[in-house]
């Protein structure tokens, strides 16, 4: 055992989370275009969160004691859809089609064409504002007692934004403790590392001014992941905000890092050693 | 008083206010009967919410805030965030009103409402007052004079302008009951009251307001406050031997398409009358559906692409030409162009 988890389900979400990359790498090379670092930093929590932590039913995304996933910088969307693909909400075929013209993985995620989606996002900054929006919400009907929770994904490079100050400070004077966030701390951002856009620290210390509960943890950790939602639940008064310190690119040697990976998709040469690091066997590869 | 075919009209079809053109008609600014329309739309649905950003009593939200404080969120000078969160209710079964200036709502927050309100498909109502130089003294950073153009542009999002306070309690009422994103346009001073209880009122329905006696030279399409100026000068033109229709326009999205061509087909000439930049606003959308089904000469009463300025309500409306007299001109003008 390591914690709350067993070394079993610790190892069953490790390679749940490989495959999960192993599929990034896969749409990012046929779509051509696309974010890579972001969405394979992510995998470990995504997968936590929908192998784990989430009540949820893939066969009936409609339920409506579903806990919400908001993810607002939608471009690690590749991410979100191979989670989902993998998790049982559509097939893992259907994967390779994101990006293209019909398909219902849009390049940024969209409603309209994939409804189980709980927004659409892309423009940085808004997705905050929708989680709390639904933590307000399910608190009027379900008074702080519910059992739903609203998990928000936000990144570190929107904490740039405005608006995510806004939706902070609502957060922190209503007192949703049925709001879980993630910020993917990364440090990259498009024009390079965070702190040399625009420094961000203390993040910490700011989240904490507005009332919420801060937590820091590995993001790459199971046991730091699924230990910060459980500690997130016994929150009885204020919103939560898991600062996740992940590797942009995770797993993928000459992406780790490289804030030049932050918008871009492998070459067909470089996707072949991505999965063959990953463990990808030769058959498998399909490019 | 009222006389003739207007009369009848009045009577029989719209039920307009009796004392229309009385000096001492009754004026109630617009905001107010929305605000009267969301504390009764409140009560009507437990769905309804109300979120304001720090404007809760000029925009009348504070009717609905003291009767539902559960159902009532403020959410301080943060407009990107007041329409976000509103998305994120009603992605929770709400029917959210957010409220505040049309300068800041959905001025703003446009990029937030076309993404996370209209893309998103969600049904949240946007109220924004003060909208128009009428807005006097405050100047022009307050006035807005484009938002009829940026809200119409967006896909799904249905646009009504009320013509008065009856008519803006109606239009809230109504929007609470649709699923579509809605943008209600209101205004600040006190403006006539053109209809009454018992006006019908239906989203996408334009009325006829005003009939002269004898055949129309001419059609008037108009909206929100400036209705009562079209319909002053309608019955000034009719005493010099011009007669018009006036139609009333609230909703300006989805358009109320048969009403204007067949405005157009019986009049053979158009004016509209907007309180509103002249590029982009109701005028534009009455001019795209005009042309595609019965193009006839047009006027445009409006702002010719200024900004506004302080002053009072009145001297400004005169100042960018949107008076009785400018709409007056533009009659006497586009019967030329016939």
């Amino acid at each position: 055992m390591s914690g709350i988890l067993s070394d079993k389900q610790i190892q069953n979400l490790e390679l749940q989370a490989n495959a999960v990359r192993i599929s990034i790498i896969e749409m990012l090379v046929e779509a051509g275009s696309g974010h890579s670092a972001g969405p394979l930093g992510m995998a470990d929590i995504f997968t936590a969160l929908y192998f784990h932590i989430l009540k949820h039913d893939p066969k009936n995304p409609d339920w409506s004691e579903r806990d919400r996933v908001v993810l607002s910088n939608g471009h690690i969307c590749p991410v979100l859809y191979a989670t989902m693909a993998h998790a049982g909400y559509f097939p893992v075929e259907e994967l390779e089609t994101l990006r293209k013209f019909g398909s219902r993985l849009q390049g940024h995620p969209h409603r309209d064409f994939l409804p189980m989606l709980e927004t659409s996002s892309g423009p940085l900054g808004s997705g905050l504002s929708q989680a709390v929006g639904m933590a307000i919400a399910d608190i009027i009907d379900s008074g702080k007692s519910t059992t739903r929770r609203i998990y928000g994904l936000l990144s570190d490079g929107e904490q740039d934004c405005g608006q995510t100050w806004e939706a902070g400070m609502l957060a922190g004077k209503n007192k949703l403790n049925n709001l879980i966030c993630f910020m993917d701390r990364n440090h990259i951002q498009i024009d390079g590392r965070t702190e040399d856009i625009m420094p961000l620290e203390p993040l910490k210390a700011k989240w904490e001014a507005w009332n919420w509960h801060v937590i820091d943890i590995d993001g790459h950790n199971f046991s730091e992941i699924i230990g910060a939602v459980e500690e997130a639940k016994k929150v009885s008064d204020k919103p939560i905000m898991i600062i996740a310190h992940t590797i942009p690119g995770k797993d993928v040697s000459f992406m780790e890092n490289d804030y030049r990976w932050h918008g871009k998709p492998p070459s067909k040469e470089e996707a072949v050693i991505a999965l063959q690091e990953l463990g990808a066997i030769g058959e498998k590869i399909k490019i | 008083m009222l006389t003739g075919k207007l009369k009848k009209h009045i009577e029989k079809m719209v039920n307009l206010n009796p004392k229309i053109f009385d000096k001492d008609v009754e004026q109630v600014p617009i905001r107010k009967g929305y605000g009267e329309g969301l504390l009764m739309a409140g009560e009507a649905s437990e769905r309804v919410v109300a979120l304001c950003a720090d404007l809760t009593e000029s925009t009348h939200t504070d009717l609905f805030a003291k009767k539902f404080p559960d159902r009532f969120i403020e959410v301080g000078v943060a407009e990107q965030n007041l329409a976000s969160v509103a998305s994120g209710m009603s992605a929770m079964g709400k029917i959210p009103f957010i409220t505040s200036y049309a300068m800041f709502s959905p001025g703003r927050n446009w990029e937030q409402i076309r993404t996370t309100i209209c893309y998103n498909n969600r049904p949240v109502k946007i109220a924004g007052s003060h909208a128009g130089v009428s807005v006097g003294p405050d100047g022009g950073t307050h006035q807005a004079i484009e938002d009829i153009a940026i809200t119409r542009v967006i896909p799904r999002m249905v646009v009504i302008s009320p013509c008065d306070a009856i008519e803006a309690k109606k239009a809230t009422i109504a929007a609470a009951k649709t699923d579509s994103p809605t943008y209600i346009r209101l205004t600040r001073e006190k403006t006539p009251v053109i209809t009454t209880e018992e006006t019908p009122f239906e989203i996408g329905k334009a009325q006829v307001f005003w009939q002269s006696e004898e055949e129309s030279h001419v059609g008037i399409v108009a909206t929100g406050a400036l209705v009562y100026k079209a319909l002053i000068a309608g019955k000034e033109l009719e005493e010099e031997g011009i007669d018009v229709k006036v139609l009333n326009l609230a909703t300006i999205k989805p358009l109320d398409e048969d009403a204007l061509v067949s405005l157009a087909k019986e009049t053979g000439a158009i004016v509209t009358v907007e309180e509103h930049q002249i590029h982009g606003g109701m005028g534009s959308a009455v001019a795209e559906c005009l042309a595609k089904n019965d193009p006839v000469p047009m006027e445009f009463v409006g702002i010719d692409d200024k900004f506004g300025q302080s002053g009072k309500p009145e001297e400004l409306l005169e100042h960018y030409g949107m008076g009785v007299e400018s709409i007056k001109k533009a009659v006497r003008k586009v019967i030329l162009r016939k």
